[in-house]
């Protein structure tokens, strides 16, 4: 499906996976006031439609719309092309959202749980990743932004399995980052702290930390043609806070129950 | 929590994000167990419900369809006026008619069947909406649309219908984001009338500021203004956040009889100062208050009451000179006082608030059972009247004075969906 505004040509040509979380739709809606042309991609189709038709409203050039279950990454590589090449041929971004937080708890002898963490977060995420950093590198041109989380940055009980597959999607896009460079092309892993989405709902944790997905949304949408470190924090402060909360001693640290 | 900030219990709430979620979270609820709420701007107890769980509707908010041409808006209930203004200001749409703050959903605007500065040549939102989508607990999405009983109940129906998904509403045209108008100091309630009579033959929108700190010879005064939408140009649409904001719950003295008398009169004098002509920003003439964030916490943790009432035509200008001279008796005195003449055209909504005479909105620091006495006492000055209160302003209406103000409460019960209630239908029905 495609919904074609009236906006200028020099557009931005975004794809989105994971469309509909929502950190995801804040950000497109300041794309979309930006006039750019987007391919939103995720599992719900009717989300999808409402989410497009909001976005051209909101001053999209263009909205396309892309069932897929992104767990499963086998045709990672043709899908991904597809869309491209919807968008006219070229990118200028795509951008990585989907991630399920799962049930640590029951991970722990759940096996089943704990493969859907690592699979869905990790393995099907940079099956993703590489497949836009070889469209990426081809184009010469363009960004790779995936999100990850400051849960990343140091083993916690409560949130292990999540928090590695992230770190492991961490240093991938590192990784593509470093590969890229020679090519102009970016790659740039994102880690969030905690936002206030149906992930974090319902669970306690200093709630001044915690930020609105609409506070975000600029600087996540600037970085779709902006430069930037293949690695960054969002807010900015849990650069400083997670340097903290690694230097805790073992002794101390293991006495909390983070 | 309320606006009013009178209780700050905290509730239950479940937040709905996407409109398939919303039958699987009515589904099975209890009776009278559920209460759908937008930005919390109504004062008192309408967007309340204790005991019960609150369905968050601000996350809803997507535009379904904007057509440019025709100025036809449809979108989910929990869309701000803020961010729809965003998008339809700079094509040249306006809304219908609005509240004096944009930090509202349109499902809350719906809910109360809001009205604006131009309520007598626009009526209320609910004479706009062209259609909405209602859910019912028992799974039933319905589309309504004007002539359908359960439309007019849905009007100003205080969310106590179902849940209202989406609304469509027909846009007003501007060619410009300036209002431009006349502001004149009036000296006493008979000159108010006068004024207000005259400008609205020519005007789209009026209102006035009244003083009612001050007795004797100053007694009764006050400063009106009216205003058109100005020629070009058009796009500057207004600043979408608060640039200040009330960080803390002041102490409960910052508002007080003498701080209220002192600002008044100076408000007074600085305004008749600027009487004449003047040329504005629609941001800074519909929503003076929402250039500071959370105000409300200036009336310290006590929070206030409001007190809106509309006096029917027929009764003139004498029930309102009695309110304001119970006010100044006891001392205590309003800050936000508004008067403003409604007009003719009717809702369709059942429990529509506005009716064509005089309405008089009024806020009060909470001082515990001295407000409350007052407050009584300008009940039976309305009722009296023939008037009513405005439910979205209200923390304490008896039954009596629901029932005695809108003559079709019986009617509207019919309508209520048994899964939804709340605070104020809890007090008032039976
Ligand atoms: C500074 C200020 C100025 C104001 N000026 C005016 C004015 O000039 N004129 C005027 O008419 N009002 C005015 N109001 C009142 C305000 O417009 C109303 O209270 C409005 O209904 C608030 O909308 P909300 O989104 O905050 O709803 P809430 O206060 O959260 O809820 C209001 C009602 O709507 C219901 N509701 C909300 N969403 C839904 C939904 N999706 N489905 C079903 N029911 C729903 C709730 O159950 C509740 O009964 C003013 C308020 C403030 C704070």
């Amino acid at each position: 499906m495609a919904r074609r505004g009236t906006r200028g040509t020099n557009a931005a040509r975004i794809i989105v996976l994971g469309a509909t979380s929502a950190i995801a739709i804040q950000m497109c809606r300041v794309l979309a006031r930006d006039g750019a042309e987007l391919m939103l991609v995720g599992r719900a189709a009717l989300r999808l439609e409402a989410i497009a038709a909001d976005l051209m409203a909101r001053g999209a050039r263009a909205c396309h719309v892309s069932v897929q279950d992104l767990s499963l990454a086998a045709d990672a590589q043709r899908l991904t092309a597809g869309w491209v090449a919807n968008l006219g041929g070229k990118v200028d971004a795509v951008y990585l959202f989907f991630g399920i937080l799962g049930d640590q708890e029951a991970a722990r002898s759940d096996l089943a749980e704990l493969e859907a963490i690592l699979v869905t977060n990790f393995t099907a995420a940079a099956h993703w990743c590489q497949a836009a950093a070889t469209i990426l590198e081809k184009q010469k041109s363009g960004g790779l932004i995936a999100i990850t989380s400051v849960a990343g940055d140091r083993g916690r009980q409560s949130n292990y399995a999540y928090g590695a597959a992230k770190a492991g999607l961490s240093v991938f896009v590192e990784g593509i980052a470093h590969r890229l460079a020679p090519s102009g092309a970016r790659a740039v892993a994102v880690k969030l702290g905690m936002v206030e989405t149906p992930m974090t709902e319902g669970r306690n944790g200093a709630s001044v930390l915690r930020v609105s997905p609409e506070s975000i949304a600029t600087p996540l949408a600037r970085l779709a043609r902006g430069k930037s470190k293949p690695i960054i924090y969002l807010p900015w402060f849990w650069r400083p806070a997670m340097l903290a909360v690694r230097a805790l001693p073992v002794s101390l640290f293991h006495r909390s129950r983070l | 929590m309320a606006w009013g900030g009178l209780k700050r219990d905290h509730y239950p709430m479940a937040t709905l994000r996407f409109a398939d979620e919303a039958r699987g979270l009515l589904a099975s609820r209890p009776l009278a167990n559920v209460l759908a709420v937008g930005l919390g701007r109504s004062y008192g107890t309408s967007n309340t419900l204790s005991g019960g769980a609150l369905l968050d509707m601000t996350k809803l908010d997507r535009i379904l369809s904007f057509d440019h041409a025709a100025g036809i808006l449809r979108a989910e209930a929990g869309l701000s006026l803020n961010d729809a203004l965003a998008v339809i200001v700079p094509c040249g749409w306006f809304l219908p008619t609005t509240p004096g703050t944009r930090f509202v959903t349109l499902g809350g605007a719906v809910a109360n069947d809001v009205h604006g500065k131009n309520h007598h040549s626009a009526g209320t939102l609910g004479c706009h909406v062209r259609a909405l989508g209602l859910l019912r607990s028992g799974g039933e999405m319905l589309e309504l649309r004007p002539g359908d009983p359960l439309f007019a109940a849905t009007i100003g129906g205080l969310g106590l219908t179902g849940l209202i998904l989406w609304v469509e509403v027909a846009l007003s045209a501007i060619n410009g984001t300036n209002v431009s108008g006349e502001r004149t100091a009036f000296h006493a309630l008979d000159e108010f009338m006068a004024l207000a009579a005259e400008a609205e033959k020519t005007f789209e929108h009026t209102v006035a500021w009244i003083d009612c700190a001050s007795t004797g010879r100053a007694f009764g005064r006050g400063i009106f203004e009216a205003a058109n939408w100005a020629q070009g140009p058009l796009g500057e649409v207004h600043a979408p956040a608060p640039a200040l904001s009330v960080p803390v719950n002041a102490p409960s003295m910052t508002i007080s009889h003498p701080t209220v008398r002192t600002f008044n009169a100076l408000h007074f004098r600085v305004k008749k100062a600027k009487s004449g002509p003047f040329r504005q920003h629609y941001s800074g003439f519909f929503y003076p208050l929402d250039a500071i964030g959370k105000w409300n916490r200036l009336y310290g943790a006590r929070g206030f009451h409001q007190y809106q009432c509309v006096i029917p035509e027929r009764e003139g200008v004498a029930p309102v000179r009695d309110m304001l001279d119970a006010i100044t008796r006891t001392g205590n005195a309003s800050f936000l006082a508004v008067l403003k003449r409604f007009g003719a055209r009717r809702s369709p909504g059942l429990l529509s608030f506005p009716m064509e005479g005089l309405t008089l909105a009024l806020d009060f620091p909470n001082r515990g059972a001295l407000t409350l006495e007052l407050l009584g006492r300008l009940d039976d000055i309305v009722r009296a009247a023939g008037g009513r209160l405005y439910a979205a302003k209200d923390a304490r209406m008896s039954r009596a004075m629901f029932e005695s103000g809108y003559p079709d409460a019986d009617a509207f019960a019919r309508f209520v969906d048994p899964a939804f209630s709340s605070d104020f239908w809890q007090a008032v029905s039976r």
